[in-house]
Formats: structure tokens, sequence, C-alpha cells
């Protein structure tokens, strides 16, 4: 595995920059030729698509302080871009390198997504705005821009295999903007009593000219960027297989990472099986239990807040940030590494995670437990846990706080929401509980391979 | 007369197409009509359902990376024997002998852009509420395509054969080990037996029935095999001609009503 660009000439590579004090990687670290002509290029798109962008605010909305501000930004970028076309090889200070290593772990990096998920539910109007959402798009690129100088980000993200998760990020960011964006516009229309934009539309067209064609173009364009893809990226191939030696770490293909980042806080038969199947059952009942009437055919908010937000909630932080997670920052022995961190497989994190039984009998009542006895009793305050929380409390539930939605939905329905939700929620629930007092499991019956 | 009226005047093509070019109305519901492909369209849709805006256009390229990766697949099949002795070397000689070997790459990334294509269409479907009645049972159906395209992309993993393939499947299979009651680490196995002996060991638990082995070996290569290019994709292929079916029948592409 390539960890070290060319030109690496560190005493050792183990050695961390804040560790040591100097900072050998970042004196002897320095870009090649092409890559920098990549990363130039790279610079040089995004001035096009500034220009385009100004020229879109001046032509087209005669709006000229817009289109100064993006000439200004395109500007910016073509600083950049000229800076590496002609190498000058600037790399991104190791010292805000090192402070984002040190600030990202596990906690930090899903709390953060969970924040700014939250902020763009919240401020969703401001965020979709089409200026606003430009200049995160750039910052986002320029964010990669720099982050792309470090060699050891750049091993990990020019993977083969891991070019399509890049291409998530930036689709799913498109389109969760472009979703929001077009139920901001429909829910100020209906807001004012004007029906979505959708239904402005609803005359019949014919499918020849007007779908075939607009299918051809797509598929064209699909063709195009395919071909080029395949062009440009070697499909990647290992040495031979061989059962004698595993590679350190161990992925399954990128689809699947969120779920092996799920096995950090469960066990296989949790992560693996059943949350996977609370997946499936839960998607193919949404439409079932989903109750609400309104909000079909077009796109809105407003109207189906709830659904919205669980099913982003799942989507975005719980399935695609964890799949990024897995991804590029999770390395040997699945340790978690910041992105521009050297993944060392020797990095050794302390494990002191306690099991409820041993923090409520240890530690409350002063008992031990021999091995392998009175299992029943020392797993009882942890099996009580467990069946309040998925017995009693869909009834208490449905009886307090939720008591609307059960009035309204009725029996069944209620229970099968409620259930999928807890599921849903059992992956934070234990993520907080890992993080806030190292619980590792609250039920724990290795006897019969029974550990949640 | 030009080239281009004499071929459509011709007998040939007019076997082919039984109406004269979609030029006006009449003839432009004709051809919708006539051809076995185009009839999978109605002739006519709500102008709001086919704006790219508003379907992203997201079932339609998964359906087109489908059929990419049928066609790439296919030709893959010319160069692959699916056997420990052959699998590896073939893989490496579509990158440096095989005159077409980007076949290869095209259905990697095909089969990667499907995965985030079908994830993207579940997602419009969703925000424009578009799983509401009449269309639920067509949610259903897509979530179970979405299984299966996943199960497409993850036997597919394994057939290059090397390290990072049976790893991967290593990793994703070893949760077969741990389902409840059916794999031999799963909780409750020990409970299901007759006497003293046990029904779930390590020979017969789901990991056994998914591998054809207690690891991965020639046999998995060979079971990942049949699904990836026979089993699966024909379900798929079932399951999407349930799909556009209801699509129509469910009164088309969803919309203000
Ligand atoms: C192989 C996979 C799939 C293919 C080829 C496919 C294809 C399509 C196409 C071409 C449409 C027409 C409208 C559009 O393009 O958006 C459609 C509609 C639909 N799809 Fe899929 N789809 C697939 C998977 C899914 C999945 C995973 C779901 C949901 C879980 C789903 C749910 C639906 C629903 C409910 C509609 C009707 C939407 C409407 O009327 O607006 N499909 N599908």
């Amino acid at each position: 595995m390539l960890l070290f660009g060319q030109g690496q000439i560190g005493p050792e590579p183990f050695a961390r920059p804040n560790e040591i004090g100097e900072d050998p990687v970042f004196h002897h670290q320095h870009l090649d030729a092409s890559t920098q002509t990549g990363v130039g290029v790279f610079y040089l798109l995004i001035v096009l698509m500034n220009l385009g962008f100004a020229a879109y605010w001046f032509y087209n909305r005669r709006d000229r302080k817009q289109a100064n501000i993006w000439i200004v930004v395109a500007l910016v970028f073509l600083i950049h871009a000229a800076a590496y076309l002609f190498h000058a090889g600037w790399i991104l200070p190791a010292f805000i390198r090192n402070a984002v290593d040190d600030f990202i772990g596990p906690v930090t990096y899903f709390m953060l997504s969970l924040v700014l998920f939250i902020l763009f539910i919240y401020y969703r109007k401001g965020c979709t705005e089409p200026p606003v959402a430009w200049g995160i798009l750039n910052i986002s690129l320029l964010a990669s821009g720099w982050a792309i100088t470090d060699s050891n980000f750049r091993s990990i993200i020019t993977k083969e295999d891991n070019v399509p998760i890049v291409l998530l990020i930036f689709s799913v960011g498109f389109f969760t903007w472009l979703g929001m964006r077009k139920a901001v516009v429909n829910d100020e229309r209906m807001a004012r009593g004007e029906p979505p934009l959708e239904k402005l539309e609803d005359e019949k067209v014919l499918v020849w000219p007007d779908l075939v064609y607009t299918e051809l173009i797509c598929m064209v364009i699909a063709t195009f960027i395919l071909v080029i893809w395949g062009v440009v990226l070697k499909a990647p191939l290992e040495q031979p297989a061989t059962s004698a030696k595993a590679p350190n770490p161990s992925k399954a293909p990128w689809y699947f990472l969120g779920l092996q980042e799920m096995l950090v806080y469960y066990d296989p038969w949790m992560a693996g099986v059943v949350l996977p199947t609370m997946i499936l059952v839960g998607l193919i009942a949404i439409p079932y239990i989903d109750f609400n009437q309104k909000g079909n055919g077009y796109y809105s908010f407003n109207e189906r807040k709830v659904a919205i937000v669980t099913f982003n909630f799942g989507f975005i932080v719980l399935w695609v940030t964890l799949i990024v997670l897995g991804t590029f920052l999770r390395g040997p022995n699945w340790n978690f590494f910041g992105p521009f961190e050297y993944w060392d497989p020797h990095k050794v994190l302390p494990l002191n995670n306690v099991n409820l039984s041993d923090m409520f009998w240890l530690g409350l009542m002063g008992r031990v437990f021999e091995e392998g006895k009175d299992w029943f009793l020392r797993e009882l305050p942890g099996i009580i846990l467990v069946v309040l929380y998925m017995a009693a409390l869909p009834p208490l539930l449905a009886k307090t706080v939720l008591k609307p939605f059960y009035v309204r939905m009725g029996f069944v329905r209620f229970f099968v929401l409620v259930t999928l939700i807890q599921f849903m929620a059992a992956l934070p629930i234990k993520m907080v509980l890992r993080w806030t007092m190292n619980l590792k499991y609250i039920v724990y019956i290795p006897e019969y391979f029974f550990n949640i | 007369m030009s080239v281009g009226d004499y071929i459509r005047n011709s007998q040939v093509w007019k076997s082919i197409f039984r109406h004269p070019a979609p030029r006006d109305r009449r003839n432009r519901v004709v051809v919708m009509l006539t051809n076995v492909f185009l009839h999978l369209h109605p002739v006519s849709v709500r102008k709001s359902g086919i704006a790219l805006s508003y379907t992203w256009c997201m079932g339609g390229l998964t359906f087109f990376l489908f059929l990419v990766e049928t066609v790439t697949g296919v030709l893959l099949m010319f160069y692959y024997r699916p056997t420990l002795e052959h699998a590896y070397n073939d893989i490496l000689a579509l990158r440096d002998v095989t005159t077409l070997g980007v076949l290869r790459e095209l259905h990697r990334w095909g089969a990667h852009a499907m995965v985030i294509t079908i994830w993207l269409h579940m997602y419009r479907v969703f925000l424009t509420g578009s799983y509401k009645p009449p269309r639920e049972f067509n949610w259903s159906v897509g979530v179970i395509l979405l299984v299966l395209t996943l199960l497409l992309s993850f036997t597919g993993y394994l057939l290059p054969w090397d390290q990072l393939a049976i790893w991967a499947i290593t990793v994703g299979s070893n949760m077969a080990r741990a389902s409840p009651f059916l794999g031999y680490e799963g909780p409750g196995a020990t409970l299901l037996k007759v006497g003293d002996v046990s029904l779930i060991h390590s020979g017969s638990d789901a990991r056994f029935l998914l591998l054809g082995g207690r690891f991965v070996s020639g046999d998995t290569l060979l079971r990942f095999y049949v699904l990836h290019c026979v089993a699966i994709p024909l379900a798929v292929a079932v399951l999407i001609a349930i799909h556009f079916w209801r699509v129509r029948k469910d009164g088309g592409i969803s919309g203000a009503l």
C-alpha cells in the first residue's frame, strides 16, 4: 500500500509529527509534478464553474453584485490554479492538519454531522438559497483541494474503489440541496395559498419527443461519463487471494461500511443481521405507516416534517456519513484515524469498556460472579432495561407524548412505527453510552452469544 | 429524393417501422404503440412528472446502468472462468492482454454508479412522497430491487479473487455466522438441537449455505458466480418488469393532483 507520496524521506514512517515536536513529514513532503498539474486543473474547472455562475447572475438575473462576488471567488481559485500549474508546491500547513487530526474522532465526527444536519434542517431556507448553497459548494471544493495536498489523505482518497464515495458525497450533497430547495419554494407558495410548482405543469405532453429525447440525452451523458471514468481509472486488482494473510484493515465493500461501523457498537448478530433486517423491513413499511396523505407527488417539507426529518436522519446521518467514516477514517484494526493521519498499524487505543452487569454488581453492589454461573441474575439489570425499552416504552409513548399519533394511526401502525424507530435509535443510544460511560454490553450472555 | 427519404420509403424500413416518421401528432402516438421498447412508456405523460428536476432521471439511469452491466457482464463472461486456477489470471489478462479489457472498468464503475443512482432514486421517491397511495406496493418492489442490487454488487466483488475480494466477502459473510438461530455463533443456535445433536453447527449454518463451505473457497466462487451472473440478474429483470408495469398502472409518474 502506498502510504507516502514520492519524495518522502522522513526518518521513519511511524513518527507522527506532533509526537516529536518537529514535523519531518511536512518538511520533506512535496507534491510531485503530475499531482500538482492535476490539482491545478481541478482548480481551473472550479474557476470556470464560478465564471459560469457569475455570468448567470449577470445576464439572466441582472444582478451585478452577485456577479462581482463570484468573479472574485473565481479569482481566488485562479490564483490556486496558477500556483499548482506552475508547480509552486503549496501544501496545507502542518499545524492545520494536526489540528484537524486532533479534533476529529468518532465522537466529534458524529456530533459534527448531527449538528450540521440539524442546522441545515432548521435554516433550510437560507441554506438552500442558490448563492449560499453555491458558497458551501465552493468551500467544500476548496477544502478538498487543500486537503489533497497531504500525502496521507491523498493515498486514501484516490484509491480506485474509494472514488465512488467522493462521487457519493457530492451527489448526495447536491440532491439534498435540490430536494430541499424545491420543498422550500413549494412551502412558500403554499403558505401564500398557491399550488406547488408541480401543479402548474399538470397538462399532458407526448412521450415522443418530450420524454424519449430526455432519456436519450441522459443515456449519452451517462455513457460518456462512464467511458471516461473507465479509461482514466483502472479497476483495482490486488495480490492473488490467500487465506494466509488478512489485510489490515479488512473492509467490506464500501456500500456496507455503515454496517461495519455498527460493529464497533454491536455484536455481529445485531449489526450484521438484526439491524439490516430492520432497515429493510422499515423501508418496506414506510408507505403503510405514513398515514399523512399530504405531500404526494410534489416536493414539500412543511407538510411532512416528521417523515422527512426521520428519513433524512437515517439516510444522511446514519447511512451516508457512516460510510464516509468507515471508508476514509477507519484504518488498521478499525482504529479511527484523522484525515491526514498516517495509518499506523501499531496504533494502540486503550480499550477499557465495561459491561453494564459489572458496573452494577461490581461497581454498585460489590458482588463478583463466578465465571459462567448465574448468568440470568448477573444480567438481570440489563435485561430489565432492554425489556423496558422494547416493551414498556411504546405503550408509555402511546399514552403520553405520542398520544395524538396513536389516536390517528391505530394500534398496529403505531407499534410498528415505534418499534422501527426504537431500532433506529438503538445505534445512537449505544454510541452515546459508549462515549459517555465506556459501556460495552448492556446485556452480556456469551453462553448463548447473546450480547447487546 | 434524399437518401433518408429513400431509406424510409424502402420495403425493408417499412416492414420494421409500420408508420411514417414521428413528426406529427398522430405518428408520435403510433410510434409509442408499435415499438415494443417504447411501449414501456405511456403515450402521453404529465409534464411535471418528466421534468429532470423532478425525477432527477435516477430511476431511468438505474435501469440504464443495469443494461450496461448486463451487456458488459455478458461480454466479460467470455473471458472469465470462475475457478481457483483461472479466476485471478483471467482478470489479470483483462488488464494486461485483452484488447477490450476496459470492459472490466465499465462493469465495475457501472456497478458502483448503480448503487449510488438507486439510492438517489429512492431518495427522490421519498422526498416527493411518491410512495403514498396508490404507489405503496411499487415502493416495496423497489426496496426488494435495492436489496438485489446490493447483492449483485456484493457477489460480483468476489469474482476477481484477489485479496480485496476474498477479505471483503469474508468480512461480509462472517455476519451470517451470527444470525440468530441460523448461524452457529448466533444467539439461540445452541437451543436448536435434537437430543444431544445440535442442528446448527459450522457445517450447516447460514454462512455455510452462503459460502458452500466453512470459509471462502472455490465453492464460494462458483456459488457467487452463478448468483451473480444468472440468478440475481433474472430476479432483478422480473422485478424491474413488475416495477415499470406498476408505475403505469398506478397512474404514471406521480404529480400534484
Ligand atoms: C433496479 C432498480 C430500480 C429501477 C431500474 C427503477 C426504475 C424506476 C423508474 C424508471 C421509475 C419512473 C420514474 C423515475 O425515473 O423516477 C421508477 C419509479 C418508481 N420507483 Fe423505482 N426503480 C428501481 C428501484 C426502486 C427503489 C429502490 C425504490 C424505493 C425503495 C423504487 C420506488 C419507486 C416508486 C415508488 C416509483 C413511482 C414513483 C412515481 O410515480 O413518482 N424504485 N422506478
